[in-house]
């Protein structure tokens, strides 16, 4: 009797309302954000560029000429069928270069959380099956190290050791995994390392909370008194139970990581959506920003929902929140 | 004496439900002194505390004073932490950056303090409605990414220090909320408000009686945190050039000069950073131990390591 | 099987000692535990009882545990010294030679794992079984500890069982590979009454079916007597009577032994008959109550209470008994104004109790008072004593006649509390003392009516047995009108001069208690009696 699929379709439904309200919820944040600035946007993105006729096209290509409710019915319009504007600065649609960039931000986020999950699963893990003793302490006080350093102070002092001390790794640049893999990964270690370590210091904290408490429920003492492997009852009864929370907060962890992920871009010059959004910050290029960070929220969401999925498939017993 | 032999009597059969509890709940700073890494974290505190207060008494060179002359020196006795491109002393900056980098924390915190904890209360006490919109309208908020809203709210404002406390201040404001409505939601059912409740007794007693005492340790941890991260924001905002703007000093700015001189002088980049690793974990630390102390749960935890 | 001497013990166990650090928890215990036979081990919380059984099987993984003394296994030809047996020596005895069966049935199955996964991986384990020969073998496991259409069941998750099933789950995995002992931990403590005897059954049927020798622990002399052949009796980790059940039980040598058995509840107790025609205090009509939840199958509405009717006179108990979801404590959350009902009418003298509001609804609120199960979590961590029992005077500005602590100091006399417990914290007070602050609290608001829910329930049964006998004392002293719910027969036998049988929300019978005591009438109360366990040990068959 494996579980109703209605309930599974249920559950899932319920996430999906509660993503699209949330959503809209970040459409209005963003749509507010290039209302909300003090003056006018389009001068003050022009600067010393400014002569009447770029502002009359950039103002009419941005609509900002229009009244405020019809701007944002057409934000959403053409949000939906991916027109997010177009670039004060270069001229060119938002989405085309939004895409441009999202390879890079994306390989360097999913290397940095694989790390940062290979980091956290066994050390979580061991320390709390280890509770109290050396092992516990030294992970903890480990983790506390990794929770509060900077990001880009970690990049830069992997730069000072392993590119300009020892000239292993390269400091900067981006080479796409599609031209060559190893180029990519030679690139990547470094940035990946200091996502991968703030990630990991965060989700072992968790993994040990989430274990500690797994690891004294009832159902682990049944197992002992089965007989079983210790490797068995750890893997089987106490690892399986602990990672379906961790799971979620993975999910949204992932804010956070992603917040790493965009000052690492800039320490290590990678071409991703944190160093467009920096170089667009700095340039005033509100559309740019607009949506970058609509990209980034969206992501999130998407990826939550995904959680939610996986959730379902790995816990017989769903709840509706 | 009234009655006392029978009640006596039952205390001497009962030594299971009071055992452990009755032989002391111990006070909360007695726990915490037992404690040597939190003591060092507030030792490390107290510290920083002195140097951003006293620091245009004990910085030995002026923040902006520069000489060209002595540019990028390595550390040495004149200048302990070396010298950056213009000359200026690397130490003298570091001090009087602190000041900056605590008042932001502080004030960003105290901010988002004020308007997530009575959020937080009133959608977890109230519940319904109320609780349904106030919840999604903290879900919108975590779906950006702390350092991004902030970005998007400099960009918005003009880069300074007001902006970068009301950038830290908003994005942390749903955190809080967010802490206070699920302590309070876990505080209303208790069995104690419960029977509070079939009393009669009205809500805002039971608010300010039972609810408020009861979810300060959570609280208090969330703040502790907070300051942590806080000194982290400001300092990836100042590195990003969006925080503090030259010529004052910030621990991030310093990073960020320091980037085109990493094979030149790595002080430039190693003693700032170590600067904000030291105040930013103590501030951890410090959350990590109230938390063992105040968290009821982690607390009889405390104590029965204690009593071993 | 091998013939096996009946005369060898299955588990022997000389001079066992446990401590945790400096403190000793378990003094020189010894005991034997003969193949086909039960052994009972019986004490209150604290008493040690599990942690020695614990120690002598290798089961206990308390950080900073050490266990001194012997404990050797007896199987067959084989024997093994379980106190100083290596990690892997035990986990080739654990589950195979000897099963575990624990209390809580809700946590001690895995959630994320099928049935048939957490019965079979015992059998690959132990037996080298393969997924195949494990899963037929745990079908018939299913079916011999009485699942329903245990085919079907193989697959489905520990959360689609109830409360017994998943304790017969748990026996069918402790004697999966047919273990020479079988150690039940407090098995049906967690169950109700009715349940519980049908697992008593099923252990002692299976037991007989293969020879398999018990120790169950269990804080209730009651069922030890319907399990046991021997009996222990532990009192802080120290044995202060041993031998056979029925001498135990029928004359007890030690005051421990007598106290114990005195303090038990026992059917046949019953307060002083009152007035049939006092005021009616309290009378409910027709209650209804809705709750939406949220299950697998989507939103359903469940009748909580269904159309319950009753009144409850002056200075008299009414008792309400059910299982558990039979809504008995719903009705004391509607009557305290924690639950709105669907529909009916509940009116304390004649005033609307139900639809008040406002400052007219607090002082109605008032007359009715409540003490709740759980002595340590219904007192507010972080206030006084005084503190907590003057939150009613001050909330309801109360008169006290003279100073609100002369009022707080009086409240404590009358619960038998030494009045310095006013500047006490709860966690400085036992259970019992905490449970007689939380009903002088409920006086403090000199109440119509008081409404007793499973209020010493959570109590070890010497400790009962004292709020008890306050309780009492209290409505003869000052009149009180009780509602008083639990679960247990005997003590609403006890204390009820009226009763009411819930099952399901709705009321199965309700009268005077000699009626419903003496000539039940619907065959379900007459189960629930009978599903007591006797007062008198169980005729021991050999």
């Amino acid at each position: 009797m494996r579980m109703s699929p209605r309930a599974v379709t249920r559950f899932l439904g319920m996430r999906l309302i509660h993503s699209a309200v949330v959503l809209f919820g970040v459409m209005v944040v963003t749509f507010a954000l290039i209302q909300l600035v003090p003056g006018d946007p389009v001068r003050l993105a022009l600067g010393t560029r400014y002569t009447q006729e770029s502002y009359d096209a950039l103002m009419a290509a941005s609509g900002l000429d229009r009244p405020m409710g019809e701007q944002f019915f057409a934000y959403i319009g053409s949000a939906a069928t991916g027109d997010l504007g177009v670039s004060f600065r270069s001229g060119q649609p938002v989405t085309v270069l939004l895409f441009e960039r999202l390879p890079a931000t994306l390989s360097l986020a999913g290397a940095g959380l694989l790390i940062g999950l290979l980091i956290a699963v066994p050390a979580g893990l061991w320390a709390a099956l280890r509770e109290g003793r050396l092992a516990d302490g030294v992970v903890r006080i480990t983790s506390q190290f990794g929770v509060s350093i900077p990001d880009f102070w970690m990049g830069m002092l992997l730069i000072l050791v392993f590119s300009t001390g020892l000239g292993w790794l390269p400091s900067s640049g981006y080479i796409p995994i599609s031209e060559s893999p190893g180029g990519w990964l030679r690139q990547v270690t470094l940035p990946a390392i200091t996502v991968g370590t703030v990630a990991g210091a965060i989700l072992t904290r968790y993994v040990r909370a989430a274990t500690l408490e797994v690891a004294n429920m009832g159902y682990v003492r049944t197992a002992k008194s089965k007989g079983l492997a210790p490797s068995v009852v750890t893997l089987r009864h106490i690892a399986r139970n602990a990672l379906v929370p961790v799971l979620t907060v993975a999910g949204i962890q992932l804010a956070t990581i992603l917040s790493g992920v965009i000052v690492v871009e800039v320490v290590f010059a990678w071409p991703g959506l944190g160093r467009l959004v920096f170089d667009s910050v700095a340039s005033r290029d509100y559309p740019m920003i607009q949506g970058a960070v609509l990209l980034i929220a969206v992501m999130f969401l998407l990826i939550n929902f995904i959680v939610d999925v996986l959730y379902a498939v790995v816990d017989p017993r769903i709840r509706l929140a | 004496m009234k009655q006392t032999s029978e009640t006596g009597g039952e205390a001497s059969q009962d030594p299971s439900g009071s055992a452990s509890p009755a032989s002391g709940r111990v006070a909360a700073w007695k726990l915490l002194a037992a404690h040597p890494v939190t003591l060092f974290s507030i030792f490390v505190l107290t510290c920083i505390v002195v140097v951003a207060l006293a620091a245009p008494w004990i910085a030995p060179y002026g923040v902006n004073q520069t000489d060209v002359s002595r540019a990028l020196q390595p550390p040495s006795a004149a200048h302990w932490m070396g010298t950056d491109d213009l000359g200026r002393d690397v130490m003298s900056r570091i001090i009087a950056a602190t000041g900056t980098s605590m008042q932001i924390a502080v004030a960003s915190v105290v901010f988002a303090f004020m308007v997530g904890v009575p959020i937080g209360i009133l959608a977890g006490y109230v519940g319904g409605l109320v609780d349904a919109v106030l919840m999604r309208v903290v879900d919108v908020m975590f779906a950006f990414p702390v350092l991004l809203l902030a970005l998007a709210i400099v960009a918005i404002l003009t880069p300074g220090q007001l902006t970068t406390m009301i950038a830290i201040g908003v994005v942390f404001t749903p955190i809080f909320a967010r802490v206070a409505r699920a302590s309070t939601l876990s505080v209303r059912v208790e069995p104690f408000v419960q029977v509070s409740r079939t009393m009669g007794t009205p809500g805002w007693w039971i608010l300010l009686r039972h609810i408020l005492p009861n979810i300060t340790g959570p609280i208090v941890v969330q703040t502790s945190l907070s300051l942590a991260f806080a000194i982290l924001s400001e300092a990836a905002l100042s590195f990003l050039g969006l925080g503090i703007q030259p010529p004052y000093p910030s621990w991030g700015g310093m990073l960020f000069d320091a980037q085109g001189f990493m094979s030149q002088a790595w002080w430039m980049s190693v003693f700032p950073g170590a600067a904000i690793f030291i105040a930013v974990l103590a501030f951890n630390l410090l959350g990590d131990g109230l938390r063992d102390v105040l968290d009821p749960k982690q607390r009889t935890l405390a104590e029965l390591r204690r009593k071993r | 099987m091998t013939p096996v001497p009946t005369s060898a013990p299955v588990l022997q166990v000389e001079d066992l000692s446990v401590s945790i650090g400096r403190t000793e928890i378990v003094r020189g215990v010894s005991f034997a535990v003969n193949r086909g036979s039960t052994l009972g081990i019986v004490g209150e919380s604290g008493s040690g009882k599990s942690m020695s059984v614990l120690a002598a099987t290798g089961l206990l993984d308390a950080p900073g545990a050490s266990v001194t003394g012997l404990s050797q296994l007896h199987e067959d030809t084989r024997s093994l010294t379980l106190t100083s047996a290596t990690a892997r020596e035990l986990r080739r005895v654990h589950g195979n030679s000897v099963g575990f069966v624990f209390q809580d049935p809700s946590t001690s199955l895995n959630p994320l794992l099928t049935l048939e996964r957490q019965i079979s991986e015992t059998l690959e384990t132990h037996r080298g079984m393969t997924r195949r020969a494990a899963r037929s073998r745990a079908l018939d496991l299913l079916e011999s500890v009485g699942i329903p259409e245990a085919e079907s069941r193989l697959d489905s998750y520990p959360h689609h069982l109830s409360g017994g099933q998943r304790q017969r789950v748990m026996i069918a995995i402790a004697l999966a590979c047919d273990p020479a002992l079988l150690i039940a931990d407090e098995p049906t403590t967690a169950l109700d009454v009715t349940t519980q005897a049908q697992i008593i059954d099923l252990v002692k049927e299976l037991q007989a079916e293969r020879g398999t020798a018990v120790v169950w622990i269990s804080h209730d002399l009651g069922v030890i007597g319907q399990v046991a052949e021997e009996v222990l009796v532990l009192k802080s980790g120290q044995i202060v009577e041993q031998g056979p059940t029925s001498s135990v039980m029928e004359q007890p040598k030690h005051t421990y032994t007598q106290q114990l058995l005195s303090a038990r509840p026992t059917l046949g107790r019953h307060p002083d008959s009152a007035d049939p025609d006092a005021e009616v205090v309290l009378e409910v009509k027709d209650l209804k109550v809705d709750f939406s939840v949220s299950a697998t199958t989507g939103r359903k509405r469940i009748q909580a209470v269904d159309g319950v009717s009753f009144c409850v006179r002056r200075g008299q108990t009414l008792g309400i008994v059910g299982e558990s979801g039979s809504g008995k404590s719903t009705i004391a959350n509607v009557l305290t104004g924690l639950v709105k009902p669907t529909a009916g009418t509940a009116e304390l003298q004649g005033a609307d109790l139900l639809s008040v509001r406002g400052a007219s609804g607090r002082s109605l609120r008032r007359r009715v008072a409540m003490v709740f199960q759980d002595p340590f979590s219904s007192l507010d961590s972080r206030m006084r004593v005084s503190d907590s029992i003057g939150e009613p005077l001050r909330v309801h500005r109360l008169p006290t006649g003279g100073s609100r602590d002369d009022r707080i100091r009086e409240l404590l006399q009358l619960v038998d509390l030494p009045e310095e417990f006013a500047s006490r914290f709860p966690h400085e007070l036992s259970g019992g003392q905490r449970q007689r602050v939380s009903i002088a609290r409920a006086l403090a608001l000199e109440p119509d009516v008081v409404i007793l829910d499973e209020s010493t329930s959570a109590l070890d049964v010497s400790i009962q047995a004292h709020v008890l006998a306050l309780l009492e004392r209290l409505q003869i002293e000052l009149g009180l009108t009780y509602v008083f719910i639990a679960h247990d027969l005997a003590i609403v036998q006890q204390m009820s001069h009226d009763v009411l049988v819930m099952r399901g929300g709705k009321s199965v019978e309700q009268g005077s208690a000699s009626q419903i005591f003496l000539a039940p009438e619907q065959e379900y109360t007459k189960m629930l009696l009978a599903a007591i366990p006797p007062e008198k040990p169980a005729v021991v068959r050999r």
